[in-house]
Parts: C-alpha cells; sequence; structure tokens
C-alpha cells in the first residue's frame, strides 16, 4: 500500500508542479519516455546480472557460503551474546550473515527467519535485544559485490562499473556499525 | 589492481569450484536464469518508477524539491538530488533501483550524483519491507527499538556514501 500512496502522489506532485511552472507541455512524452528508458535499461542490465547471479550460484554449490559462516562465528558470538551459547541459532545465523555477504539476498532470507523464530521463542511477541540486533543485521546491506548497482552502471555505459566497491564497502561497514552501537545503546535504555 | 577483481573473482570462484567437484558450468548457468527471473521481477517496477520520476523530471518538481532541502543536505556534503532516492530506499527496493538508475542515467555513471547513487543503493537495504517480513514471521508485536536503530544504519548509510564518493572517488 505504501507504494500505492507514494506513486500516485509523484504523478500528482508531477501533474501540479508542471502546471505551476509551466512544463506541461512536456509531461506526456517524459512518461513515454520514461517508460521505454525502463525496459533499455532491463536490457543492458540482463547480462550481468545473470553473469553474477551464476558466480554467486558456484560460490554456494562449492561451499565457499559455509566457510565464510565458519570465520564470522567468533564476531557473531559478540553481537548476540545471549544466544552465543546456543549451537543451532548461531550456526543458522552465520549461514544468514554470510549469505548476505555474499549477496545471495534468496538464501539469506529464508536462514534470517528461521534464526528469528529460534530467538523470539524465548520472549513470545516481543522482540529482545538480539532479535532487534539480528533485524538491524538484516536492514543495513552488508553485500560485498553490489550485482545490480553495477549492472545498472554498466548499462549507463560506465567503463568501470565496480570502481565504487571500495566507497561501497566502507559505506557499509560504517552504516553497520551504526546500527550496531544505535542498537547496543537503545538496548540499555530501553527497557519495556 | 581494481581491474583485476572481476576477472580474478571469475577464475577464482570457478576453480575453486572445480577443485570442489562443483559442475561449475551447470551452475552457471542455473545462475544465470535466476539473474533473468529477478530481471523479470523488477522489470515492472522499473517501467512504472521510470515512468513517474521522468514526470517529476519534466515537470519541475525534482529541481524544486532539491532546492527546497539543498542548504542541509550541502551542510552534509550530500548531493541534493538524491533527495528522492533516499526518501523511497528504505520503502521499496524496485523503487530504488529505479528512482537510483534514472540518477545514475541523467547525471552519467562516473559523476559524483551517480557515484553516490550507487554506492546508496549498494550499501543500504530496504529497512521497512526486510523489518515487516521478520516481525511478520514471528509475529512479533512490540518491535521496541528495532526501527529506530535500523534507519540510523540507514542515514549513517546516506551520510558516508556522499563522503566516500568524494574522498575515494576524484
Amino acid at each position: 500500500m505504501a507504494m500505492t500512496v507514494i506513486w500516485t502522489g509523484m504523478t500528482v506532485g508531477a501533474l501540479v508542479f508542471s502546471l505551476a511552472l509551466g512544463n506541461q507541455a512536456e509531461l506526456a512524452p517524459a512518461a513515454l519516455d520514461g517508460a521505454s528508458s525502463a525496459v533499455q535499461l532491463g536490457i543492458s542490465m540482463a547480462g550481468v546480472l545473470c553473469l553474477w547471479m551464476g558466480v554467486m550460484e558456484v560460490m554456494q554449490r562449492s561451499g565457499l557460503a559455509e566457510k565464510l559462516a565458519r570465520l564470522l562465528k567468533p564476531v557473531l558470538g559478540r553481537l548476540f551474546p545471549d544466544f552465543a551459547s546456543d549451537k543451532g541459532t548461531m550456526d543458522t545465523l552465520a549461514a544468514n550473515v554470510s549469505a548476505n555477504l555474499l549477496g545471495l539476498g534468496n538464501a539469506a532470507t529464508p536462514l534470517g527467519l528461521e534464526t528469528a523464530r529460534r530467538m523470539s521463542r524465548r520472549t513470545p511477541g516481543v522482540a529482545g535485544d538480539s532479535l532487534c540486533m539480528l533485524v538491524v543485521c538484516n536492514t543495513a546491506s552488508i553485500q560485498l559485490i553490489p550485482t545490480t548497482v553495477a549492472a545498472v552502471r554498466m548499462a549507463a555505459g560506465c567503463e568501470a562499473p565496480f570502481d565504487i566497491l571500495p566507497a561501497v564497502w566502507v559505506t557499509s561497514a560504517l552504516s553497520v556499525s551504526v546500527g550496531i552501537l544505535a542498537a547496543k545503546g537503545f538496548a540499555r535504555v530501553w527497557k519495556e | 589492481m581494481l581491474e583485476l577483481v572481476v576477472p580474478g573473482i571469475l577464475a577464482g570462484v570457478a576453480c575453486y569450484g572445480m577443485a570442489k567437484g562443483v559442475d561449475v558450468y551447470d551452475a552457471l548457468l542455473v545462475g544465470a536464469g535466476k539473474g533473468l527471473e529477478i530481471l523479470l521481477k523488477i522489470l515492472p517496477a522499473l517501467v512504472t518508477l521510470l515512468t513517474v520520476v521522468a514526470m517529476l523530471r519534466a515537470s519541475g518538481g525534482l529541481e524544486v524539491l532539491a532546492d527546497v532541502l539543498a542548504p542541509v543536505l550541502g551542510w552534509l556534503g550530500i548531493p541534493p538530488e538524491t533527495v528522492g532516492l533516499m526518501l523511497v530506499r528504505p520503502i521499496s527496493g524496485s523503487a530504488a533501483l529505479g528512482v537510483g538508475s534514472e540518477l545514475i542515467s541523467t547525471y552519467g555513471p562516473d559523476s559524483t550524483i551517480g557515484r553516490t547513487a550507487a554506492v546508496m543503493l549498494g550499501s543500504t537495504e530496504t529497512t521497512f519491507y526486510t523489518i515487516a517480513v521478520y516481525f511478520g514471521a514471528t509475529g512479533i508485536r512490540k518491535s521496541r527499538y528495532a526501527v529506530p536503530a535500523a534507519l540510523c544504519a540507514d542515514a549513517a548509510g546516506f551520510f558516508f556514501a556522499a563522503l566516500t564518493v568524494r574522498l575515494f572517488m576524484k
């Protein structure tokens, strides 16, 4: 529903602004151009997207995701102290985080939900500190290779679509750290 | 160095997969098929969103909005043109991709605005959607501080996206 409101609002807004600013003649051609440019964008993205999804599939089948999960466990134990000794929960959690890192969204969500279900058993109906932390970790993107964005840049004629990687990594790391710090901070004051 | 990342990953992953006895070529084909599925899933949203964003741009409304917010965003070092992207990013992933790709193609993938949009897209998530899925699946009614903490992460992501692009990419 949220998108219904946004889309309708944007369309009405465009109409109102164009009338107020005298740009109404440009509205119709812009709408048609926008629609067809979306299909062009989709077609030029397709190659990169398919290629990288293939690479991700190889990573998953060859056990790279599991390997990453094993590396992550010590760090995760610190972030989720309530569940550090709960082996089953830590296993699905590590798998969830490593799938996120590799950009395997389809694999990450079911693993994350299984982790959330295990965590919510202790406090039914209320999000405990660990569950809040899990949600924050999953809402802050920690993908190592942002495939779709690279495909968009490629489609726009970029010669080195991956040259944003260092900026993406630093930004992701800082954004996730701020989220974790915020969650830890809120956990102290938000008792109810 | 960076130009070797892509070929390096391709060759490295293929060798690793082969060493582990994975049918690498079959996996590549299956994955590429999944890529097509993703494309089919996001294409309808791209069409609707790019249409309305193109209309907003032609109407002059986006510039007005950017002008209003320019002083605040400028102080933070964030290009005001990215305001639309920041507004839809936490709500819908496909909408953000639509708005972001419009910025990237309008201003160019190697412009500061295009790069900032790309880094914003690559380093943040669809916060509200994710929260709805997680709390819906676990029957959580009291989400406590999950939403504000997640939004802190998003805000930090937007700020640092602009900052890292300015620092790392000249």
